[in-house]
């Protein structure tokens, strides 16, 4: 087993980990932590992919920016006892596991039959510079590609939410 | 040759997913339920970028980029909804926030 | 096509009515009724004289240069475009050639003078703006349906006079019967309009244009005269089905059998309309269409036999029932229509000008009797019955004067207009192949017929001695025409006649605006034919440019189809006298009960149960057949699917509706599970594989 495939596995328990508290803690503080934890482990899963930037911005906007609003809104409702909120009921819970569990193992099936990935494309070249700042950017506004029109969608969107949540956020709804 | 391979990734993606997907059906706070769906966008941005990688190709990463855009204004109007909704209610658990109903 | 000098006029002729018609409308009410007569005559007279200009100019070019394509829109030289789609094309376009200038002459200058009686006739109608209103708009659409460059142009101003003819015979829409005229005018002439519009889709599609002539040679007249189409030669089943899909259409506006249904009707209207459209110029439109489109006809002798028959059958038919009428305008109606007949026969024997011919001298001649009739329904305040008329000759002396002369032209008198174009139709149909002979003795019979019940007409009218006076109900105050006739006296004189007068004493003469007019047009009915002898041919040979050249025969001799025709008109008058004089007092052959007990009598008198026939075909049984499609199919399945489906829906709804808790969870849950199945589905089928 080569170093990176043990890091991998490191990581991936970690992920698995997290992601699992982020569901069990009834504490949504608790919660909100797991799930850091968690996009921190998924960060560093992005620069075993070679994909630096992805990997910044993941710890700059959910870890940082989603989270905050996340334990912001928490606090501001003051949800933090857990004896707020009546968990879900014990048959809920084993139908919900179940068929998540039967959701897992239909799309691991889906996956095991069909054609397979076929050999990889990757080159050293791309493996090496195809994640950062500068290659994304290029690859932005790269005449004749569509992403600077989805990036000026984006910015629409971040508007309209700006405005959505001004207007929510007002007193009188 | 990579040196792991991208079933692996995807794979965990699965997993990763499949946790979210469960705790969108069985928690009934709805702060919880955003973090689940969270962990959902995370676990299919995953894939992305592995498949970028094995194809080569930047165009996986890009994907992510505006999923994440797209994600933190859900999460901002979401969270927006959530407080209006307990200002006006006191409560929000979602069993109760059921108005569409017959 | 060497371009007019004076055709840029062309849109005056045209614009001018339309001026009126719009200033009728936006300002008709506020401006004074003389203003707005004045402006009606006004324009229409302004046409005609352009139309004068413009002819004079044409006719100083050589005879195969009279032909110019001018712009219907002021300002602009080519016609402005108007459709366009693919290889289909129509513009705005005005053809200046010998036909349609001969017909805008007709209708401005027929029609001006029609305008200028009405004047008089329509003096005391509160509904005066609206009446000129329409006849300007009537004008405008009857001279874009003779100038018209193209078919569709022409469809256009085809419809147009529909639409002004079923405004104008539902008038005084507030009596039922004259809206139900109106209607069924319109309806009948649908018939046709359908054979028409089916016959410019038969067009475009054979030629592949629908202009009828163009400078290159391009028009569909250009090339049906060169005999070819869009695909090579012009076969004779293109033309065929052309010619007769435009007949078709040419029967429902002239009033052809068996679509002459509407034109008797008609007479609900004003007698100004009767004269204009229904007698001068809207039904003569079909003669004109079939006129311009003579080139394509010719190269079918089954449509052109086709038109022959149709033709005279319709004008001995018309004539008969014309003998029985009591109605001194349903009298003029039946004439019409077998007038009409006459005109057809000579398109369909190949004399298109000779049927042109017909058209102009029938135009002044039965102008002229239908405004000589309105005078006498004037001078009685409303009377149409000619049972209760009867020695006006001494009363209206000018209007018996004019009449006097419209009779000797209709009977076809030596040296009236009737004359020379009658008997020019009856010696080109005697010529037509092996149905020549038979062609000709039934319009010559027509001819008989013709000078019968015009006689008896005139006897009726003005030589027997009165009968208004001599009812019982001679002192309600409308002249004899008892209670019913109430209703009409009001509609006809829009009440400005009837209360003042009383008896015998009401006849009086009409004013100058109604005897000037007749008296014009009593002078055109009695030179107009000479335009047209055997021996100066003036009037065929202005024509031929327009026409298609088709070597019709005389199949007897010029000098004895003259004779004969004169003598058969004599023989006609003499046979009324011979019945009428002895019988002054009573005015009539055979009195009423009799009339009932002979057979042909009553049938001729019920228009050979025609009408009755179609009543019953279409308005009983199609009208049963509608109901049970109504009932049967609308109310029942396609009503039932509509809301069977409704029902279905809220029955499944109502099932359904327990399924929305509102629970977002659960409705997770449900979407999960839904995913589950596919995605299990999908490993299913892979495996299966």
């Amino acid at each position: 087993m080569s170093a990176q495939m043990v890091l991998f596995a490191v990581l991936a328990t970690l992920s698995v980990v997290t992601a699992i508290l982020v569901v069990v803690h009834r504490n949504p503080v608790r919660s909100a932590l797991s799930l850091v934890c968690n996009l921190i482990v998924l960060a560093v899963l992005y620069l075993t992919l070679s994909a630096q930037f992805v990997a910044a911005i993941q710890i700059i906007v959910y870890a940082g920016a989603i989270m905050v609003l996340f334990l912001f809104t928490v606090m501001l409702l003051n949800l933090g006892a857990p004896e707020a909120l009546r968990e879900t009921g014990r048959v809920q819970g084993v139908v919900g596991v179940a068929l998540g569990l039967s959701f897992l193992a239909a799309i691991l099936g889906a996956g095991t039959i069909s054609a397979g990935l076929g050999p990889s494309a990757a080159t050293e070249e791309s493996l090496r510079t195809g994640g950062t700042a500068e290659a994304i950017g290029r690859h932005m506004f790269e005449p004749g590609l569509p992403w600077h029109f989805a990036f000026e969608l984006t910015s629409v969107l971040l508007l309209v939410g700006i405005v959505g949540a001004v207007v929510l956020a007002k007193r009188r709804l | 040759m990579l040196p792991v391979r991208t079933e692996y990734y995807l794979v965990l993606s699965a997993i990763l997913f499949t946790i979210g997907v469960t705790g969108v059906t069985v928690k009934r706070n709805p702060i919880v339920i955003f973090m689940c769906i969270e962990l959902m966008l995370n676990a299919v941005n995953l894939s992305f970028v592995a498949l970028g990688r094995h194809f080569g190709h930047i165009d996986g990463q890009m994907t992510v980029i505006f999923v994440m855009a797209v994600a933190a204004a859900e999460v901002a109007i979401g969270l927006g909804i959530i407080v209006a909704i307990f200002r006006q209610r006191e409560s929000i658990d979602i069993d109760e926030v059921a108005l569409l109903r017959h | 096509m060497e371009p007019l000098p004076t055709q840029n006029l062309v849109w005056l002729i045209t614009g001018l009515p339309l001026l009126g018609f719009l200033f009728h409308v936006f300002v008709g009410k506020r401006v004074g009724r003389a203003v707005v007569g004045y402006v009606a005559c006004g324009v229409v007279l302004a046409s005609f004289a352009v139309s004068v200009i413009v002819t004079l100019d044409m006719s100083g070019l050589p005879a195969e240069g009279r032909r110019a394509i001018a712009s219907l829109l002021p300002g602009i030289s080519e016609p402005a475009p108007w459709i366009e789609i693919g290889s289909l094309k129509a513009s705005f376009g005005a053809l200046v050639d010998p036909l349609s200038m001969l017909m805008c002459l007709i209708v401005t200058g027929v029609g001006g003078l029609i305008h200028v009686y009405a004047l008089g006739y329509m003096a005391a109608d509160r509904d005066h703006a609206r009446f000129f209103s329409y006849f300007n708009l009537f004008i405008f659409f009857m001279l874009t349906l003779v100038l018209a460059d193209n078919i569709l142009l022409m469809f256009v101003g085809w419809e147009g006079v529909g639409l002004c003819s079923y405004l104008l015979i539902s008038f005084w829409y507030e009596d039922m019967e004259n809206s139900k005229a109106g209607n069924k005018a319109f309806i009948v002439n649908r018939v046709g309009d359908i054979g028409f519009a089916l016959g410019v889709m038969a067009i475009f599609a054979t030629f592949g244009t629908l202009v009828f002539h163009s400078p290159d040679g391009g028009g569909f007249l250009d090339m049906a005269a060169r005999g070819v189409s869009e695909y090579g030669a012009l076969t004779v089943g293109a033309a065929t089905l052309i010619g007769l899909l435009l007949f078709v259409g040419a029967c429902g506006k002239s009033a052809q059998f068996p679509l002459h249904v509407w034109l008797p009707d008609a007479m609900a209207g004003p007698t100004p309309v009767s004269a204009l459209i229904h007698a001068a110029t809207m039904v003569t439109a079909g003669v004109v269409l079939l006129a311009r489109v003579s080139p394509v006809i010719v190269h079918s002798p089954v449509v052109m036999t086709v038109i022959a028959v149709v033709g005279v059958f319709t004008a001995l038919y018309a004539a008969t029932i014309a003998l029985t009428q009591t109605d001194i305008k349903k009298v003029l109606a039946y004439s019409t229509i077998s007038q009409l007949g006459y005109m057809f026969l000579g398109c369909g024997v190949g004399a298109f000008a000779s049927g042109m011919f017909h058209v102009t001298t029938h135009a002044f001649f039965k102008a002229l009797l239908f405004l000589g009739a309105g005078s006498v329904i004037h001078a009685l305040s409303g009377e149409q019955d000619m049972r209760r008329m009867g020695g006006l000759r001494g009363r209206i002396r000018v209007t018996h004067g004019t009449m006097l002369v419209g009779w000797l032209a209709i009977c076809g008198m030596f040296p009236l207009a009737g004359f020379w174009s009658k008997d020019e139709i009856i010696g080109y149909a005697s010529g037509f192949g092996t149905a020549g002979p038979f062609l000709a003795a039934l319009a010559m019979t027509t001819s008989l017929l013709t000078a019968l019940y015009m006689s008896r007409l005139m006897w009726k009218t003005f030589w027997s001695s009165p009968r208004y006076g001599d009812a019982s109900s001679a002192d309600d105050g409308f002249g004899g025409g008892g209670a019913a006739n109430a209703l009409n006296l009001h509609d006809d004189h829009g009440g400005g006649h009837g209360g003042g007068h009383g008896g015998t004493h009401g006849v009086h003469e009409s004013p100058p605006s109604m005897t000037v007019p007749l008296i014009v047009l009593a002078v055109f009915s009695a030179v107009a034919g000479l335009i047209g002898t055997p021996w100066a041919h003036l009037f065929k040979r202005y024509l031929e440019p327009s026409l298609a050249a088709y070597p019709a025969e005389h199949g007897i001799p010029v000098m004895a189809g003259l004779v004969v025709g004169a003598a058969i008109a004599a023989v006609g008058m003499g046979l009324a006298w011979a019945l009428y004089a002895k019988r002054r007092e009573q005015g009539a052959v055979l009195s009423d009960e009799q009339r009932q007990r002979i057979l042909p009598w009553r049938a001729a008198a019920n228009q050979w149960y025609v009408d009755a026939a179609f009543t019953r075909a279409f308005v009983v049984w199609g009208g049963a057949a509608a109901t049970a499609v109504w009932r049967r199919l609308d109310d029942a399945i396609i009503d039932g699917l509509v809301n069977g489906l409704g029902t279905v829906t809220a029955a499944l709804s109502e099932r359904f509706r327990c399924a929305q808790t509102g629970l977002a969870r659960l409705y997770a849950m449900t979407m999960l599970a839904g995913i589950v199945a596919l995605l299990a589905g999908v490993v299913a089928w892979g495996l299966s594989r």
